[in-house]
């Protein structure tokens, strides 16, 4: 093989595929505006009681997800960066858990 | 190159982008870093929201969190800083393409968000030490100013990035070649957004269970 061929090679061998558009990144943030603009009128609707806190943690999970998929690339880009990402965020859940359970908190 | 060494290349090493060394995940080792490092912070913020929750609704003095609130104001800081994350992007594609006007354009336009951000935090600081909650007043002031300072700093360190990314592109040290700096910077700042989308909501937006709703 020759240098030329190699090089091609092992540009070709990206550890990502590719990242989106210009627009859609646009069309991202608009879906993160309305998002939080919904957040807020829903922390706002009192008639809707403790059902509001749930719903408030789904929107802010979404919002999240779009900006680690699309925004940090993690969609596309190589898997372990997910896993290191998705690894300390559930031992960050263990630790308010643990917390939690140690301080009584919460029971079994 | 023998057959044997091109083989090898093909299937274990594929390179980290733009800096074209080898390494086994096909992730440059700048970039592994980074990464590793935002799960560490996970880790860290985890355990401020979980003293912050701790706390949540146990202080025995005023003022509490429905006393000094101003929930559109901070939607509109949140607002913001996701807006950051857009021109966050748009950089990052603009020095991906080699358009360094329109990188340097969208870089400074991150960092402004961002310093607007710390600005309105600065106010909103400022507002409730006037209203009487300082970080010895009880347990909310000193979970509050905890939680959101460290996330303050945070932003704060991002600006600077931003700022020093700026100024290598002005000097002409950031060449298109290079524009994995740029992701890495990135990243972090990203980061310091979707924490907030996190705060945002559990600290302004979910009433505390015995004081009751902010508005």
């Amino acid at each position: 093989m020759t240098t030329t061929e190699t090089t091609e090679v092992v540009h070709g061998a990206g550890e990502h595929g590719a990242h989106p558009s210009e627009s859609r990144y646009i069309i991202i943030a608009l879906v993160l505006g309305v998002l939080t603009a919904i957040e807020v009128a829903v922390s706002y609707a009192h008639r809707l009681g403790s059902a509001a806190n749930p719903l408030l943690l789904v929107l802010a999970a979404t919002k999240f997800a779009l900006v680690a998929m699309f925004f940090m690339h993690l969609k596309f880009d190589n898997k372990v960066l997910r896993r290191f990402f998705v690894t300390g965020i559930i031992l960050a859940a263990a630790v308010y858990v643990a917390v939690m359970f140690t301080l009584g908190v919460l029971a079994f | 190159m023998s057959e044997h060494a091109s083989t090898v290349v093909d299937e274990h090493a594929a390179p980290g982008p733009e800096h074209g060394h080898v390494t086994n995940t096909g992730v440059s080792n700048e970039k592994m870093a980074m990464w590793a490092f935002l799960g560490s912070e996970c880790l860290l913020f985890g355990a401020l929201i979980s003293t912050y929750f701790l706390y949540r609704g146990r202080s025995v003095v005023p003022p509490y969190p429905k006393d000094i609130y101003n929930i559109p104001y901070t939607s509109v800081s949140s607002f913001v800083l996701l807006m950051s994350s857009l021109t966050m992007v748009l950089a990052l594609a603009a020095i991906q393409r080699g358009d360094h006007r329109r990188f340097r354009l969208w870089i400074l336009a991150t960092a402004l968000l961002g310093s607007s951000f710390i600005a309105g935090q600065v106010y909103e600081f400022t507002s409730f030490i006037r209203e009487g909650l300082t970080i010895k007043t009880n347990l909310f002031g000193s979970s509050f100013f905890v939680l959101t300072g460290f996330h303050g700093v945070h932003v704060t360190l991002g600006i600077v990035m931003l700022l020093s990314l700026w100024s290598l592109s002005i000097r002409g040290k950031l060449p298109q070649e290079k524009s994995e700096v740029v992701e890495i910077a990135g990243l972090y700042w990203h980061f310091v957004d979707v924490v907030w989308i996190i705060l945002f909501t559990v600290v302004y937006l979910i009433p505390s269970p015995t004081h009751g709703y902010v508005h």
